[in-house]
């Protein structure tokens, strides 16, 4: 069954996703919907959830409850727990991304930054060595990174660059769904805003879905649409990103909100 | 002359949960209607909720009570209700709302600043470019700074970014919160005369202006916001 | 060392028929690596204990061995595995391959084409191919199971990147059967095609790894490359000094202190054949 158009339904569709750790809640009755080309900001502190969250919709840990959508690129919406897991693995490695925190865990630190890049070509079929090459030094151009650099090892590059080497390395099969983990974090300020402008610009032109946890509110503001903002394994306040940093409603958004540093 | 707003039953106030759950009234059963062409001027004392009325309508607050329909084409929307997708539509294509402070995004130039809402309304890149540095020019602001990210820039050249980015655009409601307020008498009569032309083109405008003259010269009509904020209608 | 006290072969029968299992599991499966409870042997892990240990398995009264090293007969390691199985099993043993049924090898496929009557051994010191890049073992069996191979072609670009085309000559990876990716142990990738369609039964034993892994007769064994980077196997700008031979794998060997070389056959016995034919039809 094909629900509406493929432009105008959601992409994915998490409804109750819940995760116990024992009798511990990792997170509970989580809802929500994300269309094409929207930011969904999931915040809040450690220990509220959101790193859980992420894990079950990234399929690293399995939900208690709850069921995860997708809509996959035939327009059809696929229980993604139920994908088996040869599926799961291709959709994961084509139609979604995952950006995370610490380059080094995102990242083939023993291969050069082009291999880095092509290695999604590679994984759906890719032989042809030169437009593997050109590809992975056109995404290189993309993320502001010389294309000079193509044959150096990760761990020649800062930070930031490793960063933006790891999203190149996501977004190299066109995704249309990627996941940040805390994108900015561990990174200087100048650096940070470098990199937010740029993926602020990439996933604008390119039109692409992300859901990205933060604890940082000013990062939230500037990427995301909408934002959910959890607590205690739930979902304590959601609606459009100003909306709720500029007239938050629950107590524990007002707390985070009132909480933040004015520069 | 078609209404483009129309606000009717509006409430609003703020629970300060940090503060013992304080509520804090600030709108009671407000109503406005502004059509096609017209400017409306918000008065009214400081605090009294005139911006908080302005960001209401552009769904940056929310309200608690009421409607706020927002023409688009053939239909009005409620902007209360909408959901965020609806809300992020309309703040693209219909409403454009000028605030007193430019929200700068790191390395982003101002001249894509100003390029950018009306680069998403579908114009073409150049062609937006070339409109916000004629914009530019024409608000004075030093070719100098125009490929720069505004972030240092004075607050008065901020403004004037921030004006610019506003009215590039085509939007059907604009939503201005005192935009002449730091800027000198020159400018002040080159926005005078921008807000001026938006109303010929048709377009609706809710403002806030801290400046009696500019206000009586530009709006067809002013709106004491008291009126909704009485203390006897908010109790 | 009394070959009355051993079982044919050195190992009990209980483990030869495991060693068997595996094997057969290795031919219903081509190119996946089953595990085996490798065992003890009396000799040290890197001196073929896998290959032993699947020859052992294989072996029986009416079979000819012949063990290589470097497609010699005559190394170290080659003359200490002929011994053992000479002592432990009774077994005849050549150093010609097509007197051989079983070979075991290290290195090298011989020139001579097998026969659908012969089994080659090969010993394998690494098994894991995409070991190289992915550390996990849960991780590379997944990749197999599932045929993720994009990781092989990482290590080929990386290759072509450093050193302007595929650099690897040993251990070049083969996908068997249009399925499994395999290392074909440290074999120069002269002998990859030799491996293609092959019409003798190739297994593979990895002791130290406690690895086994099998070609059937007649599969199809392609070498991993790109489209605009084929595939291609070693060449030598000149022939063998020994026999003249064009076509054959050449070792560069060392003949003095002051650095005269010449290059010659590794196969042997190859070589040596060819050799007396030469040496018949100028005297006959």
């Amino acid at each position: 069954m094909v629900e509406g158009d493929m432009k105008h339904g959601p992409l994915l569709r998490v409804n109750r996703l819940t995760k116990f750790y024992g009798a511990r809640t990792g997170c509970r009755d989580v809802s929500f919907e994300l269309w094409p080309g929207e930011v969904l900001a999931i915040v809040g502190e450690s220990g509220s959830g959101k790193t859980t969250l992420l894990s079950c919709l990234w399929g690293d840990l399995m939900p208690t409850a709850g069921s995860i959508e997708y809509r996959m690129r035939d327009g059809r919406m696929r229980d993604v727990m139920r994908l088996s897991e040869a599926e799961r693995r291709l959709l994961m490695r084509t139609d979604w991304g995952f950006v995370r925190q610490n380059p080094a865990d995102g990242l083939r630190m023993n291969v050069s930054a082009g291999a880095n890049v092509g290695e999604r070509l590679m994984a759906v079929g890719a032989r042809h060595y030169g437009n593997i090459r050109s590809e992975a030094s056109d995404w290189l151009g993309r993320v502001e990174i010389a294309t000079d650099r193509i044959d150096d090892m990760p761990r020649q590059f800062s930070g930031g660059m490793r960063q933006r080497l790891q999203i190149a390395r996501n977004l190299v099969t066109g995704p249309r769904l990627v996941f940040m983990d805390e994108p900015t974090g561990g990174l200087d300020v100048s650096v940070q805003a470098r990199l937010l402008d740029l993926l602020r610009g990439l996933v604008a032109d390119l039109s692409i879905a992300v859901v990205i946890v933060t604890h940082d509110l000013a990062v939230a503001r500037l990427l995301s649409h909408r934002m959910l903002v959890m607590r205690g394994g739930v979902v304590v306040e959601e609606g459009l990103t100003d909306q709720v940093l500029d007239d938050p409603q629950a107590e524990y958004s007002q707390l985070l909100v009132s909480s933040i540093l004015q520069a | 002359m078609q209404e483009r707003l129309r606000i009717s039953g509006l409430d609003k106030t703020f629970t300060l949960h940090l503060q013992g759950g304080t509520v804090i009234p600030v709108m009671k059963d407000a109503n406005l209607s502004v059509s096609e062409g017209e400017c409306v001027a918000l008065a009214g004392p400081s605090g009294a909720g005139k911006s908080s009325l302005l960001r209401m309508i552009y769904a940056n607050y929310r309200a608690n009570a009421g409607e706020i329909l927002i023409r688009e084409q053939d239909t009005m929307t409620n902007i209360v209700t909408a959901d965020p997708r609806k809300i992020i539509e309309l703040r693209r294509s219909t409403i454009g709302y000028v605030s007193q402070f430019l929200r700068v995004i790191p390395r982003v130039s101002a001249i894509d600043i100003v390029a950018e809402p009306a680069v998403v309304q579908g114009r073409a890149g150049d062609d937006a470019r070339d409109a916000a540095r004629a914009l530019l020019a024409r608000l004075n602001l030093p070719e100098r700074l125009w490929a720069l990210p505004p972030a240092t820039f004075s607050g008065g050249e901020q403004q004037r970014v921030n004006i610019a980015r506003g009215f590039l655009s085509s939007y059907d409601l604009l939503l201005l919160d005192e935009p002449t307020a730091s800027l000198d008498a020159a400018n002040r009569r080159v926005v005078m005369d921008m807000i001026g032309e938006k109303k010929a083109a048709g377009v609706a405008i809710v403002a806030i202006f801290h400046d009696e003259e500019v206000r009586d010269a530009i709006a067809d009509r002013v709106v004491d916001v008291t009126d909704f904020t009485d203390a006897e209608r908010v109790a | 060392m009394n070959k009355q006290h051993y079982n044919f072969a050195y190992l009990d029968e209980q483990t030869k028929r495991m060693i068997r299992r595996a094997i057969l599991k290795g031919i219903a499966v081509p190119g996946y690596q089953v595990p085996f409870a490798s065992r003890e042997m009396p000799m040290p892990y890197g001196w073929g204990t896998g290959g032993v240990q699947v020859t052992a398995a294989v072996l029986g009264r009416d079979d000819v061995l012949k063990v290589i090293d470097q497609g010699s007969d005559d190394t170290t390691n080659a003359v200490a595995i002929r011994g053992f199985f000479k002592k432990t099993a009774g077994v005849e043993t050549t150093t010609q391959t097509r007197e051989a049924t079983v070979i075991q090898t290290r290195h090298r496929i011989p020139e001579e084409p097998l026969k659908a009557h012969q089994i080659l051994v090969y010993q394998v010191p690494i098994p894991e191919p995409l070991r190289f890049l992915e550390p996990r073992e849960t991780e590379t069996r997944k990749m197999h199971a599932l045929s993720e191979y994009g990781l092989m072609h990482v290590k080929l670009y990386e290759d072509i990147t450093r050193h302007g085309h595929i650099a690897t000559t040993y251990a070049y990876p083969v996908q068997v059967d249009g399925h499994y990716v395999m290392d074909p142990s440290p074999t120069p990738k002269f002998d990859n095609p030799k491996m293609q369609r092959m019409a003798a039964l190739q297994l593979f034993g990895a002791g130290r790894e406690k690895r086994i892994y099998a070609i059937p007769p007649h599969t199809e064994v392609v070498s991993l490359d790109f489209d605009d980077h084929p595939f291609s196997i070693q060449q030598w700008d000149r022939p063998c000094e020994l026999c003249g031979a064009r076509d054959s794998y050449l070792d560069e060997i060392v003949l003095d202190d002051k650095g005269k070389r010449m290059f010659a056959c590794s196969d042997t016995d190859h070589c040596e054949r060819r050799q007396s034919a030469q040496g018949e039809a100028r005297h006959g």
